[in-house]
C-alpha cells in the first residue's frame, strides 16, 4: 500500500534517532574503551537534534493532529509532550550513566546504542494509534530493556533481574496480545479510531470485556501496578543503578501513553466495563507499593516500590474518563512530568553516591551526607519532599490533580486512600531525610565529581520546584497538549 | 501599606539564604544576622497593630491578589483581618524571642539551625495571611518541613521518633483537608457525586468560600466540617488527637517548644476560626446526633475531656517540660470550648487565649530552658529550693506561670473569665466542667512550682547555679509585660478581634436566623397580608 511523501516527514525524527543509534552500534566496534565517553556525548546529541526534528516537523505539517500510514501513526500535540518527557529522561539517563559504563568492564557501546533503540520504541509508542504498530513498538523498547537489565553480565543479581524481567515481560505480552486478539474478534480491526466506533454500537460479545481486562492486564505489568508489579523491586534493585532510573521513568511514561491512548480512546465506548478494574488495581497498587517501601532498608529497591506507589497514584487519572474538562487526562500529564523530574533526581543521587565500589544503596550509606555535601543533600530533600506529595515541589502539584480527577469522578474512597497513603509514604521517603540530616555520624558514602550528572541532578531539582512553585505554565501547557487527541 | 504582607512573608526567606551564604565557621555573624532579621520581621509587622481598620471592621485588609494559577484559578491572595493580625504579631515576636533565646542553648551546626527558624517563620507568616485555600495549604504544609529538622536535629534523646511522629500526625489530618478543599472548590464550580455545583468560575478565595457557605448543603458541610475538624484538631491538638504534643514538645529545642506551642497550636485555632466555623454553620447548627451527641456537641466533649484529662495527666508528670506540654493540652481545650459555645463571648476569649497562651506557655519553656541548660535534666525531683539560689529566676517563673493559672491581673484570668461566660451562655453544664480545669490547672502549677522552688536545696550540685543573666532577662522581659498589659488592660486587643468574631458570629448564627425567619414569616403575613420584611430582616439579621 503506497503512503504519500508527507507520511514519511512525520516519521523523521525517528528515523533519525534510529540511523543514530545503528551509527553507534556501529561506531562501538572502532572506539577503545578509554574514548567510549564519545558515544555518549554523541548519543545525546542525537537525541537533542531528534527533539529538535520532532518539533521541526510538528511544525512543517501544519495543523495537529495529523494522521500518516493508514492510521498507525499520528502527531498529535499528546504524542509530543510525552516524547519531550521520553528525550528529556533518556538524556538524563545517559548523563547519569556516564561514569557507571565508563567504570565498568563491559563496553559502552551497546549500552547506548540498546538505549537509543528503546527510545525509538518509546517514541513510537507515544504516537501509535493502532494496536498493531502499538505492539510493535512496544516489544521493541521492552527487547532493548531486557538487555539493558543484564548488562553486567556476570553479576549474578543483573543475570537475575534480566531474567525475571524478560521472563515476566514476554508473558504479559502474549496476554496483551491475546487480549487484543480478542478485541479485534469483537471490533473487526486494530486501529483504535475503528476500535471506538465499533465498541460504541450497542450488544458487543460478551468476550470483548475479557479482551478488555487482558489488555488492561498487559497494561498493568508495564506501569508495575498491582497485582503484577512483582517484578520491579527485584529489576530495579539487580539492573546498573541508571538503567534501573531509566525504568523507573522512560517505560513506565512511554506505558502511560499507550495506556491512555488505548483505552480513552479506543475503548473509551467501553469505560463503564474497565473503570473498575482500573480503580481496583489503583487502590491494590497504592498499598501494595507504600506499604511494600516501608519495610526496605535497600534505597533502590524502597525507590523502587515507591514508583510502585506512584503508578497507583497515576491510575486514579485514569478514573475521570468522563469528565468534560479532560481533568483525567491532564492530571496524568502533569504528574508523569512531576515523576520525571522527581524520580530521576532521586535515582541520580544514588548513583552519585557511591560507597564500597557499589552506589550508595543502603539506606545508612546516606548518614551524615548533610554535614558532607549540603548541596547534594538539599537536592535529595527536594526529591523526597516531591516524592512524598509535600508542596512547594511539583510532586504536590502532580498528586493534587490526581486526587481531584479521582473526587470529580466520584471515587471519593479512592482519593482518601489516596491522600492516606501519600502521608505513609512519607515515613520511608524521610528515612533517607532523617539518615542525611539527622543521624549523626558518618555514612560510608563519597561522592565523585561527576559535572555531567551534577548538572542532571541540577535540572531535575530546578524542575521539581520550579513547578512546584509555579505550576501554571506547566499546567497550562499540559491542557494544549490535550486537544485535539485522538487518532 | 501594600505589600506589607508580602514584605513580611519572605523577608525571612531572604533571612534564610543570607544565612546560607555565611560561613560556616562564624556562628556569631550567623546568630546575629538571624536576629537583625527576625528583629525586623517583628518591626516590620507593628503596623498591624497600629492599623485603625481592624478596629472598625471585620474585613480583610492589607489585601494582595495576584494570579498564580491561572488554570486552576488559585491565586496568589493575601489580607488578615483583626484576628490573623494578632496572630502575626504573636508569631514574630516569639520568633523573634526563639532566636535570641538560642544564642547559647544550641552549640552545633548553627547555620542549618538558623536557617531552619527564619524559614519556619515565613510558613507561620503565610499561613495566617493566606485568602486562596490553595495558597494556605502551601504554607500550611511548607511549615512541617523546618520543623520536623528543629526537632529532629537539635532535639532531645528522643528526637527521631518526636520529629517523624509530629510530622506523620500534622501530614495525616492536613491531607484529609486537602480533600475537603478539593471538595469545596468541586462544590463550587460544577458539582461532584450527587452535590449540584453552582457554576461559578474555579476559584480558591477563601472570602469567596465564605459568601456561599449558605449555599453548601448541609450533608456537605457536616463532611467538610469533620474533614476539617481532623486536619485542624490534630494541630490543636484536641483530645485524643493530642499523643504527638507531649513527644514533639519534651525533645524539642526550648525555641522549638516556644514556636510549637507559641504558633504551631495556634494554626489549628485559627483553622476553626477561619474556616470549621463560618463554611460550615449548618453542621454546627444541625440537631443530627451520632451517640446522643450533636456536632457541637461532640466538640465540646471533647475539648472537656482535653481540659480534664490534660490537667490530671500534667498533675502526674516528672519531667518539668512534659508537664507544661500537658498543660498545653488543657489550655487548648479551653480555647476550642470557648470558640464552640459560638457566641461573642466565647469567640473572642477563644481567641485572646490563644494569644495568652503562647505568651505564658512560650515563657515557661524559655524558663524551663534556662535551667535545663546550667543542668542538663528537667526532672522536678532534681531541683528543690531554687528559689534561695536563683531569685530572680523564682520570681520571673512565678510571674509566668501564674499567668499560667489564671490569675486576676494577669493575662491568663482575662481569657479564662471571657472565655467561661460564653460557654456559660452555651450550656451551663461545660463551664462547670471546665472550672474544674481551673482549679485542676492551679493545683499542679502550684505544686509543681513548690516542689521545684521551695524547701531545702536537697541536691548539692544545685548550689553553684548561677541566676539569671542579662540576656535571659530580655528574652522573658517581653512576655512578661505583654502578660501584665493584657491582664490590666485588654481592651485594645478585644477590640482588635471584636469586629471579626462579630462577623463570624452572624455567619455561624445564620441558619437559627434563617430558621427563625421562615417560622415568624407566615405568623407576620397572616397578621399583616403586607408583612414588613423589615422585622423578619431584624430577627434574621442580627443573631
Amino acid at each position: 500500500m503506497p503512503f504519500p511523501a508527507g507520511d514519511t516527514l512525520l516519521i523523521l525524527p525517528e528515523l533519525f534517532l534510529t540511523a543514530a543509534a545503528s551509527f553507534v552500534l556501529l561506531w562501538a566496534t572502532f572506539v577503545s574503551r578509554e574514548r567510549e565517553r564519545g558515544l555518549a556525548f554523541f548519543s545525546v546529541g542525537a537525541l537533542a537534534l531528534t527533539g529538535l526534528l520532532m518539533f521541526v516537523s510538528a511544525g512543517a505539517s501544519g495543523t495537529l493532529p495529523r494522521s500518516a500510514f493508514g492510521g498507525m501513526f499520528v502527531m498529535d500535540r499528546f504524542g509530543l509532550y510525552f516524547k519531550a518527557i521520553l528525550l528529556l529522561a533518556v538524556i538524563v539517563t545517559i548523563l547519569f550513566s556516564l561514569h557507571f559504563v565508563g567504570s565498568s568492564p563491559y563496553p559502552g557501546g551497546e549500552y547506548y546504542g540498546l538505549l537509543l533503540f528503546s527510545t525509538v520504541g518509546m517514541l513510537f509508542m507515544a504516537s501509535g494509534t493502532h494496536l498493531a504498530s502499538i505492539v510493535v513498538a512496544l516489544e521493541l523498547m521492552a527487547l532493548s530493556q531486557y538487555v539493558l537489565a543484564g548488562y553486567f553480565k556476570r553479576e549474578t543479581k543483573s543475570l537475575e533481574a534480566a531474567a525475571k524481567y524478560f521472563v515476566l515481560g514476554a508473558f504479559s505480552s502474549g496476554v496483551l496480545i491475546y487480549g487484543i486478539s480478542l478485541v479485534y474478534g469483537a471490533a473487526g480491526t486494530l486501529s483504535l479510531a475503528g476500535i471506538a466506533a465499533a465498541l460504541a454500537l450497542p450488544a458487543p460479545p460478551a468476550f470483548l470485556v475479557v479482551g478488555i481486562i487482558l489488555v488492561a492486564c498487559g497494561m498493568f505489568f508495564k506501569i508495575a501496578s498491582a497485582p503484577f508489579h512483582v517484578w520491579a523491586p527485584d529489576v530495579y534493585e539487580g539492573a546498573p543503578t541508571p538503567i534501573s532510573a531509566f525504568f523507573a521513568v522512560g517505560p513506565k511514561i512511554a506505558a502511560y501513553a499507550i495506556f491512555a491512548r488505548i483505552f480513552f480512546v479506543g475503548f473509551g465506548p467501553r469505560a463503564g466495563d474497565w473503570s473498575a478494574i482500573v480503580a481496583a488495581s489503583a487502590a491494590l497498587t497504592m498499598v501494595v507499593g507504600n506499604v511494600g517501601a516501608l519495610m526496605q532498608s535497600n534505597v533502590k529497591r524502597l525507590l523502587g516500590y515507591s514508583s510502585i506507589g506512584h503508578a497507583g497514584y497515576a491510575l486514579l487519572g485514569f478514573l475521570a474518563y468522563r469528565d468534560a474538562s479532560g481533568i483525567g487526562l491532564w492530571s496524568i500529564l502533569v504528574y508523569l512530568l512531576a515523576y520525571a523530574f522527581m524520580n530521576l533526581g532521586a535515582f541520580g543521587l544514588v548513583i552519585l553516591l557511591e560507597s564500597k565500589g557499589y552506589a550508595g544503596e543502603s539506606v545508612d550509606d546516606f548518614n551524615g551526607l548533610a554535614g558532607k555535601n549540603p548541596w547534594l543533600a538539599a537536592a535529595m530533600l527536594v526529591f523526597l519532599l516531591s516524592l512524598a506529595g509535600i508542596p512547594p515541589t511539583a510532586g504536590f502539584v502532580g498528586k493534587y490533580f490526581l486526587f481531584s480527577a479521582a473526587m470529580k469522578a466520584g471515587w471519593f474512597w479512592l482519593a482518601l486512600l489516596a491522600v492516606l497513603m501519600s502521608a505513609v509514604s512519607l515515613f520511608y521517603y524521610f528515612r533517607i531525610a532523617r539518615a542525611m540530616y539527622l543521624v549523626e555520624g558518618e555514612g560510608s558514602l563519597h561522592w565523585r565529581d561527576e559535572p555531567a550528572a551534577t548538572a542532571a541532578i541540577a535540572l531535575c531539582a530546578a524542575g521539581t520546584l520550579a513547578m512546584g512553585i509555579l505550576p501554571g505554565p506547566f499546567v497550562q501547557f499540559a491542557r494544549t497538549c490535550l486537544l485535539p487527541f485522538g487518532p | 501599606m501594600n505589600g506589607l504582607l508580602s514584605l513580611l512573608i519572605f523577608l525571612p526567606v531572604v533571612g534564610t539564604l543570607v544565612v546560607l551564604f555565611v560561613p560556616r565557621g562564624k556562628p556569631s555573624v550567623i546568630r546575629w544576622v538571624t536576629t537583625l532579621f527576625a528583629g525586623a520581621e517583628f518591626l516590620l509587622s507593628l503596623p498591624l497593630w497600629t492599623f485603625a481598620g481592624f478596629r472598625r471592621s471585620g474585613d480583610f485588609f492589607f489585601r494582595e491578589t495576584h494570579d498564580w494559577i491561572p488554570s486552576l484559578g488559585a491565586k496568589y491572595s493575601l489580607g488578615v483581618d483583626g484576628i490573623a493580625a494578632l496572630l502575626i504579631l504573636l508569631t514574630t515576636l516569639l520568633s523573634f524571642i526563639s532566636v535570641y533565646s538560642s544564642f547559647s542553648a544550641i552549640t552545633k551546626r548553627e547555620k542549618e539551625y538558623y536557617a531552619f527558624l527564619l524559614l519556619l517563620e515565613t510558613g507561620m507568616v503565610g499561613v495566617f495571611c493566606a485568602l486562596d485555600f490553595f495558597l494556605f495549604y502551601v504554607f500550611w504544609e511548607v511549615m512541617l518541613v523546618p520543623m520536623y529538622f528543629l526537632i529532629g536535629i537539635w532535639g532531645g534523646p528522643r528526637k527521631l521518633y518526636a520529629a517523624i511522629k509530629f510530622f506523620l500526625y500534622t501530614l495525616a489530618g492536613s491531607v484529609v483537608m486537602l480533600l475537603a478543599i478539593i471538595a469545596l472548590y468541586f462544590f463550587n464550580t460544577s458539582g461532584f457525586l450527587w452535590w449540584k455545583g453552582l457554576g461559578n468560575p474555579a476559584t480558591f478565595d477563601i472570602v469567596h468560600f465564605q459568601a456561599i457557605a449558605s449555599s453548601i448543603p448541609p450533608d456537605l458541610q457536616l463532611w467538610l466540617f469533620w474533614a476539617f475538624f481532623l486536619g485542624f484538631a490534630i494541630k490543636v491538638p484536641m483530645f485524643p488527637f493530642h499523643t504527638w504534643l507531649p513527644d514533639a514538645h519534651v525533645e524539642a529545642p526550648t525555641a522549638g517548644s516556644v514556636i510549637l506551642a507559641g504558633v504551631l497550636l495556634k494554626m489549628g485555632t485559627y483553622g476553626f476560626i477561619r474556616f470549621s466555623l463560618p463554611l460550615c454553620p449548618d453542621a454546627l447548627a444541625s440537631n443530627a446526633r451520632f451517640l446522643g451527641l450533636t456536632t457541637v456537641g461532640w466538640v465540646a466533649v471533647l475539648s472537656i475531656v482535653g481540659i480534664v484529662y490534660g490537667s490530671m495527666v500534667a498533675m502526674v508528670q516528672k519531667d518539668m517540660k512534659k508537664l507544661v506540654a500537658y498543660s498545653s493540652v488543657a489550655h487548648l481545650g479551653f480555647v476550642m470550648l470557648g470558640l464552640f459555645a459560638l457566641n461573642n463571648a466565647g469567640i473572642q476569649g477563644g481567641i485572646l487565649q490563644s494569644i495568652n497562651h503562647g505568651l505564658s506557655t512560650g515563657g515557661l519553656f524559655l524558663l524551663v530552658g534556662i535551667v535545663y541548660e546550667r543542668t542538663h535534666t528537667r526532672m522536678i525531683v532534681d531541683y528543690g529550693g531554687l528559689s534561695g539560689v536563683m531569685p530572680v529566676y523564682a520570681m520571673l517563673f512565678m510571674v509566668v506561670l501564674l499567668a499560667s493559672i489564671g490569675l486576676p491581673l494577669l493575662n491568663g484570668f482575662v481569657g479564662e473569665f471571657t472565655i467561661l461566660t460564653g460557654v456559660f451562655l452555651a450550656d451551663w453544664r461545660w463551664a462547670a466542667w471546665a472550672s474544674l480545669g481551673v482549679i485542676l490547672g492551679a493545683a499542679y502549677m502550684l505544686w509543681l512550682y513548690q516542689r521545684v522552688f521551695f524547701g531545702e536545696l536537697t541536691h548539692e550540685k544545685n548550689k553553684g547555679l548561677e541566676d539569671v543573666n542579662l540576656r535571659e532577662i530580655l528574652t522573658l522581659a517581653p512576655l512578661i509585660v505583654m502578660c501584665f498589659w493584657i491582664g490590666l488592660y485588654p481592651k485594645p486587643f478585644f477590640e482588635m478581634t471584636a469586629k471579626s468574631a462579630e462577623k463570624i458570629v452572624v455567619a455561624v448564627s445564620a441558619p437559627e436566623a434563617r430558621r427563625l425567619a421562615r417560622e415568624t414569616a407566615p405568623r407576620l403575613a397572616s397578621r399583616a397580608p403586607a408583612g414588613p420584611p423589615a422585622a423578619v430582616a431584624a430577627v434574621a439579621g442580627v443573631k
